[in-house]
Order: structure tokens, then C-alpha cells, then sequence
């Protein structure tokens, strides 16, 4: 099952439509950068730019920062929103389960697929990031942002692939609020944009001081905690925290989405 | 309740007893008892919204039962599917796909899907089914770009997969032009003489009537009438005569004559053998001499017009 899924996911022209989006945007600004030598400053714009002109192989964290905020998330929302909500809608929920495939199969079939196109888009993206990074800026040492001395390579790979896992991670979490709506409505539209929903009021509350006491909590609020890793000393506080609550939230709604559907009447 | 009720060592295909679902205060299915054996070609009649895609759904594992209990295979149901679904085949609410994929894909990816059925034979069993269909040269043209009949023909096709025991089909001719539902029908005939229990829900009674041999017609959630066709189309007690000498019969039968319209006339009588004998031997010559039945859809209308029909 996890097979057809795999298939599924992969000749859906959908798929690659959004990679090359996601891929897309970082290359633009790359480019654009490049030939206008214009970065932001230090502390404005998203992470990383400031720095990439002088060097590009922190292009590859740059364009992860690029997509997190929005772009990545929707794209994760409209592939795990559509997961059940999705084969609902097109009626071929029924003949699956009647075929028959187990709904607990199905679901994590369904979960096995989202996780794997969240890594293919991180992948793609820092993947992208760096080659574009690599061309048009050249490669350096990267510096650690606290200053002092370079990273060597090793440290450098390894960060960055660390900061690849956590955006992943964190994806996985906006993956979880996507796929539990899927399995509670039969419309993919209405998931996917219940899921941005979640987003977008946590990320209006992580501003807002009266909030303090729960931002902690708030799903989006450790999401750039992985400009962290590059620091020297890793700042570890922020990225334990956030892959702490990225698994609670995973778990918690994981179990939510198996509960709801294993109970719930197809009428679809 | 069954109609093959002169052959009672047949098992049951299907068997419910006092199955019933509620969405919320809605009563949608009521307490409903079927018997369904082995062999059998079942029409399920009912207007829309009586509560016949719930029912099938239910015997499917799809919905749950609110109260009561139903067999399927011999297997309880919703716990049993597992073990029974993978030979039954089902078309409900009509078909559904993939739509940016080829029929093939499409039934290839549906065959890997579900249990049973080995890799190596998979390409031979959907060429099976679509030649079953007559849909054996179909070409590799998304399902977007299909007919409303080639869509139908390829959710048969898809029920077919597996040579399934049992066969739950949704309003199956839905969407054909008279010769498609010609060759359905033939088809749904010969795989019933090859032994598969045929289910068909339908509001086409004319459907029901020509393919199926018992039929269960159901309103409001509730069984209204079970039996074979034939007992359900009992007779009216009218005979129609044809005759070149309508005057000489009007006069013989006098009051049995209900109407006369020309050299046609509809007669009272529960025995028309002896209506036929006593016309000949006082020389009326008879052309034609019907018995007149019931159609099933004076049945069905007899039998669902009293019933309120939920919106």
C-alpha cells in the first residue's frame, strides 16, 4: 500500500509543480541579489542573506528560509490535506476500503507519503540553495554568525544537514495538523486551508506580547530557532524545544487523525 | 423472506437482521432483515433517499450500524470485512478514479491497492477485466477524457478484478446508451450463470425487472415487500383478448367486459384458459389472449406512494 502511495504521490504532476515553486523562489531572489549586489542588512530580511553575498554555501540555509515562513508550509498543506479528504472527494475512498485496505493501513500509507514529499522538498530546496548559492556567490569557510573562527567542512555539512532535519521536523508538525483535518472532512480544500488557518494564528499570537504566556506553545514559535545551529557554540535551548514540541504535536495529532478515521462513517 | 425459498441448502451471501443506522436523529435504515443465498440475482428497489446506498454501505464496512447485525460471506460484519471483502466486487455511487490517469493505470494501481492477486499476473488480470467490459483496446487517453459509459464500464471492470463471489452493484448501467445496458446486462447474466451472486440497487425497476430474479423493495429505510418477481407480479385478474369479432364476445361475457377499444377488450376473468375455451366453442376466434401482470413499477408505486418520501 505504501508502494501505491509512493506511486501515487510521484506521477501526480502536482507534486513536481510545487517542488519546482519551492525550488523556484530562492533561486529568483538568488539571482536577483546577484545582480543587483543588493542584500539586506544584517538583522532585516530573511535569515542568512545578509551574509550570502560574501558567501554563497549558506545559500542552501538561506533558501530554507526563504520558503518556511509560507510557501512550504501550504505546499506541505495542500499534499496532507488532501491525503484522506482528498480520495474522499474524488469517491475513490470507498473503493479503497472496499478493496479492501485497512484504514490504519491507509492512514499511515497516507503519513509515509506526506513525510517523504516534506523531505524531498526540503531536500530540493537546500539542495538548490546551495548548488545556487555555490554559483553565483562561490563557496567559502562558512563564518559562524557569532563570529570568530570558520567552520570547517565537516561542521558546515553537518549543520546544515541538521537544519535541513529541522525544518523537516517542523514541517512534519504542519503536516500532522494537515492530515488530522483530512481525515474529518471530505472537502482537501477545507484541510488545507484549516491547517494554514492554525498557521497563521500562531503566527499573529507569536507577535503579540499579551500572548507571552502561551507562545511557547504556539506551533510556528521555534520554527526559525535553526539559525541557531550555525551559531558557535550551537545555541542548542531553542532547537531542543522546538523538536520537543514539534513531537508532541505530531503524536497528539497522529492519534487524533487514527481515531477519527478508524470510527468515522464514509459516506463519501 | 428469500425468493429461492424451494432451495433452502443454499447458503446466504448476505443476512441481516434488524440493521439500522441513524445520523444523529435521522432514521435512515430501520430495523431492515434480508437474505440474500448464494447464486441469487438481487434488485434492491427504493426511491431516492430510502435508504439503499446506506444499506449496501453498511454490508460494505464503509458505514457503521447503529443497532443490529449483518453477515456478509458468512463473516459478521463491520469486524469480518477484512476476511470477506477481497471477494466481493462493488460499484457504488458510481465509479471513481484517478481522473489525470489512463483507465489501465488506474485499475493497475487499484489491483495493487487491496490484498491477494500476485504481482506477476496483475497486467493479465486488468486486460481480463477490461476485455470483460469490452473495453480490451481501450487506449492510454486520461479517465478525464472519458464517456460517461466508458467511465461506468471501467468502475465494471474494476468490481470484476478479483472474480468476486459476490457482486455489489450501484445503479450499474447508469450513464449507457441502450446497447451498453444491453451488454451489461448479458454480461451481469453470464457471470450469475458462472456462479456469482449478483446485488444490484436500482431505481430503474425496468432493470431490475429484466436482469434480476428476487428483489427487495425498500422506502423510508424500511422493507416494504420482499419476493421472486414473479410472485410480485402477480396477476390482475384482467385478461386482454384480441379478436375479429369483438360484438359476438361482448355479447357472450356481457358485464365481464371492462372495455372494449375496437378488436381489443379487457376481460374480468382469474381463469383465462377457461375464459379462452368458452370464447372458442361459441365461435368467437381469438387472435391474442394475455393475462395481464402487474409491471413492477405498478408494484413499486403502489407500494411507495403511501410512504412519505424524506427530502
Amino acid at each position: 500500500m505504501i508502494a501505491v502511495e509512493l506511486r501515487k504521490l510521484v506521477t501526480r504532476p502536482r507534486t513536481w509543480i510545487s517542488i519546482g515553486l519551492l525550488v523556484g523562489l530562492p533561486v529568483i531572489v538568488a539571482v536577483l541579489v546577484e545582480a543587483t549586489g543588493v542584500a539586506p542588512r544584517p538583522g532585516e530580511g530573511p535569515a542568512f542573506l545578509s551574509q550570502v553575498l560574501s558567501n554563497g554555501t549558506l545559500y542552501a540555509a538561506a533558501a530554507l528560509a526563504i520558503v518556511l515562513p509560507l510557501f512550504l508550509p501550504i505546499a506541505v498543506l495542500v499534499v496532507a490535506g488532501d491525503a484522506i479528504a482528498g480520495e474522499a472527494q474524488a469517491g475513490t475512498l470507498r473503493y479503497l476500503l472496499t478493496r479492501p485496505v485497512g484504514r490504519t493501513r491507509l492512514l499511515v500509507a497516507k503519513l509515509v507519503t506526506v513525510v517523504v514529499f516534506v523531505l524531498l522538498a526540503v531536500i530540493m530546496v537546500a539542495g538548490a540553495g546551495y548548488i545556487t548559492g555555490a554559483l553565483l556567490f562561490g563557496t567559502q569557510p562558512l563564518p559562524s554568525l557569532s563570529g570568530g573562527q570558520p567552520l570547517n567542512s565537516g561542521q558546515a555539512s553537518f549543520r546544515i544537514a541538521f537544519s535541513m532535519l529541522y525544518v523537516g521536523v517542523s514541517m512534519l508538525g504542519v503536516a500532522s495538523f494537515g492530515l488530522f483535518l483530512s481525515t474529518v472532512t471530505d472537502a482537501p480544500l477545507g484541510a488545507t486551508l484549516g491547517g494554514l488557518a492554525v498557521l497563521v494564528t500562531s503566527g499573529v499570537l507569536d507577535q503579540l506580547g499579551a500572548a507571552g504566556s502561551i507562545r511557547p506553545y504556539l506551533p510556528t514559535h521555534y520554527w526559525l530557532s535553526f539559525v541557531d545551529l550555525f551559531r558557535d557554540p550551537i545555541l542548542w535551548r531553542d532547537v531542543e524545544r522546538g523538536l520537543a514540541l514539534q513531537a508532541v504535536y505530531v503524536v497528539v495529532l497522529l492519534g487524533a487523525s487514527w481515531a477519527a478515521f478508524v470510527t468515522r462513517d464514509v459516506t463519501s | 423472506m428469500t425468493t429461492n425459498g424451494w432451495v433452502p441448502q443454499l447458503p446466504s451471501v448476505i443476512r441481516t437482521k434488524g440493521l439500522t443506522k441513524r445520523y444523529g436523529r435521522r432514521l435512515v435504515v430501520d430495523a431492515l432483515d434480508l437474505d440474500i443465498v448464494e447464486g441469487d440475482r438481487f434488485g434492491f428497489l427504493g426511491p431516492n433517499g430510502s435508504g439503499k446506498s446506506t444499506t449496501l454501505r453498511m454490508l460494505l464496512g464503509l458505514v457503521f450500524p447503529t443497532a443490529g447485525s449483518a453477515e456478509l460471506l458468512g463473516a459478521p460484519l463491520p469486524r469480518g470485512c477484512k476476511s470477506v471483502l477481497p471477494q466481493v466486487g462493488s460499484l457504488i455511487e458510481g465509479p471513481a478514479y484517478y481522473r489525470h490517469m489512463s483507465g489501465r493505470a488506474n485499475l493497475r494501481l487499484f489491483d495493487a491497492a487491496g490484498p491477494g492477486g500476485p504481482r506477476r499476473t496483475r497486467r493479465e488480470r486488468v486486460e481480463t477485466a477490461l476485455h470483460r467490459v469490452r473495453m480490451g483496446r481501450v487506449d492510454e487517453r486520461p479517465v478525464r477524457a472519458y464517456s460517461l459509459g466508458m467511465k461506468q464500464r471501467l468502475g465494471l471492470a474494476g468490481a470484476l478484478l478479483r472474480e468476486p463471489r459476490l457482486l455489489v452493484l450501484d445503479e450499474p448501467t447508469n450513464g449507457l446508451d441502450p446497447q451498453g445496458v444491453h451488454e451489461v446486462r448479458e454480461l451481469l447474466a453470464e457471470l450469475n450463470r458462472e456462479g456469482t451472486t449478483v446485488v444490484l440497487s436500482s431505481h430503474l425497476l425496468s432493470e431490475v425487472e429484466a436482469l434480476c430474479s428476487s428483489v427487495a423493495i425498500i422506502n423510508v429505510g424500511r422493507m416494504v415487500v420482499s419476493g421472486s418477481v414473479d410472485e410480485l407480479r402477480s396477476q390482475t385478474g384482467d385478461v386482454h383478448v384480441r379478436t375479429p369479432d369483438p360484438d359476438m364476445a361482448v355479447r357472450l361475457l356481457g358485464e365481464k367486459v371492462l372495455r372494449r377499444d375496437a378488436d381489443q377488450l379487457t376481460i374480468a376473468s382469474d381463469d383465462p384458459a377457461g375464459l379462452n375455451a368458452s370464447l372458442v366453442s361459441a365461435g368467437v376466434r381469438v387472435t391474442e389472449l394475455v393475462a395481464q401482470r402487474r409491471s413492477l413499477e405498478e408494484v413499486f408505486l403502489d407500494l411507495t406512494e403511501a410512504g412519505e418520501i424524506p427530502l
